[in-house]
């Protein structure tokens, strides 16, 4: 039984092998329609989401699957004191395979400890989002045709954005891969997430400007300042507008750039933005369920 | 100075000099029946001097508490009153139940039962990071 914690439970193969059987999904829908029959999927939403909570339902919806769990806490037995482990333990008495997102971090691989069915991190605080780097990883391949030999720039907050450290982790296996990390000084990377990429003898530098960085970029990657993630609020208003993605600041930006965003974004991209034929936020957003289909396959091993 | 040699029990040696008691005390070994003698800034071949404890009883002794605290002790076994083990301990891989996790976005800081787990991160630099959530370990 295998469980989706952190994108480096993944070999590069097989996040390779999930990008292709996403793009067949595409091309051919109907031939996965029925994959997951009388299979059940758990959505334990202990946090808000829109995108990741439908994308993961709609997802094992197409597989011909089925769907059962909450989507706030309040609404579960965690509203009663109950552990992790014990939620998950309980869940997998009724379902194939659990997604999990939680604000705290580290909470999914507690329930992979405790259930005996496969668990998906759906996103864990400021941790890990794996599945948002499945969904980036198939449209930057989509978009650009490639995963190596360019330069990526991670604007916002890199610090508490669990996209940008999962996504790090994933382009960094790549060859030709430079990242220019766009942030205010209070939301750089996480020492942890640092010390990988030199580990890797990845290049990469630091900037506070975006206007500065953006004419070398072959992919932007923007993240909202994330107000649940402040302990103080002074310091999230003083944060909040730090980059905001104008058409004007995309004058100087390379004409096939790709504009990705794990979305929601607050204001972080003015709307003028989105008729730009480089921005791909919203294609990213179907990815997300393509990619989730061929994932759950795997892991249910009903490919 | 004249110490009693021991009979059974163990000398834990090498221990960087003035920071036996912090160990004595993380052991727990004040609470022992047994003579416990605590020797400070020995002098020594290897460093210029070095802390030293001797435990007249074979306790239940955790390598990994020790191996973490300063992974350049040395524990001899003694029984009958001879060495019959020397070993060189070093960083544990793992740490089981011997610090807390201090980031309070860790699922840890709120499930109070779930068992406090640190992995070796680097070896050279000594980084142990939550298994949980990557935070890094604060030394005490």
């Amino acid at each position: 039984m295998r469980h989706l914690i952190d994108i480096q439970d993944l070999s590069t193969q097989e996040i390779e092998h999930l990008i292709d059987v996403a793009n067949d999904i595409m091309a051919n829908p109907d031939k996965y329609a029925e994959k997951c029959r009388r299979k059940k999927l758990a959505t334990l939403f202990y946090e808000p989401s829109t995108r990741t909570r439908l994308s993961f339902e709609s997802a094992m919806l197409e597989l011909g699957g089925s769907v059962i769990g909450f989507s706030e806490a309040a609404s579960s037995s965690a509203a009663k004191g109950e552990s992790v482990a014990d939620t998950a333990r309980t869940v997998s008495c009724f379902a194939d395979i659990i997604a999990m997102r939680h604000p705290k971090e580290g909470a999914p691989l507690v329930a992979s400890m405790a259930a005996s069915i496969p668990v998906i991190n759906a996103g864990d605080g400021g941790h890990k989002h794996p599945t948002q780097t499945l969904t980036d990883l198939l449209t930057i391949s989509r978009v650009k045709g490639r995963l190596g030999n360019m330069t990526v720039g991670l604007c916002g907050d890199l610090m508490f954005g669990r996209t940008v450290h999962s996504l790090i982790g994933a382009l960094s296996r790549y060859e030709g891969i430079r990242f220019v990390m766009i942030s205010p000084e209070e939301l750089t990377i996480p020492d942890y997430v640092q010390q990988d990429i030199q580990k890797s003898n990845i290049p990469y530098r630091e900037t506070r400007s975006l206007e500065e960085a953006m004419p070398e970029l072959d992919v932007l990657y923007m993240t909202r300042v994330q107000r649940e993630r402040f302990f103080n609020e002074a310091d999230y208003i003083r944060l909040k507008d730090s980059y905001i993605l104008t058409p004007e600041k995309l004058r100087t930006a390379k004409e096939d750039l790709a504009i990705l965003h794990p979305l929601p974004r607050v204001n972080e991209i003015s709307t003028a933005v989105d008729s730009d034929p480089r921005a791909c936020y919203f294609k990213q957003v179907l990815c997300g369920k393509y990619i989730r289909m061929a994932l759950i396959m795997m892991l249910l091993e009903v490919e | 100075m004249n110490i009693d040699s021991i009979r059974n029990g163990y000398v834990i040696d090498h221990i960087k000099a003035g920071t036996a008691m912090a160990i004595y005390n993380f052991l727990g070994l004040d609470k022992l029946d047994c003579s416990v003698a605590v020797i400070k800034n020995a002098s020594s071949s290897k460093t210029e001097k070095k802390d030293i404890i001797k435990i007249d009883a074979l306790i239940d002794l955790d390598l990994d508490v020790l191996g973490y605290l300063d992974p350049g002790i040395t524990v001899n076994t003694v029984k009958e009153g001879a060495i019959i083990e020397k070993r060189k301990l070093r960083l544990p891989r793992e740490l089981h139940g011997v610090i807390r996790c201090k980031n309070p976005r860790c699922i840890s800081s709120v499930e109070q039962e779930l068992p406090q787990r640190f992995r070796l991160a680097d070896e050279e630099k000594g980084v142990y990071r939550c298994i949980y959530c990557d935070h890094k370990a604060q030394r005490e």
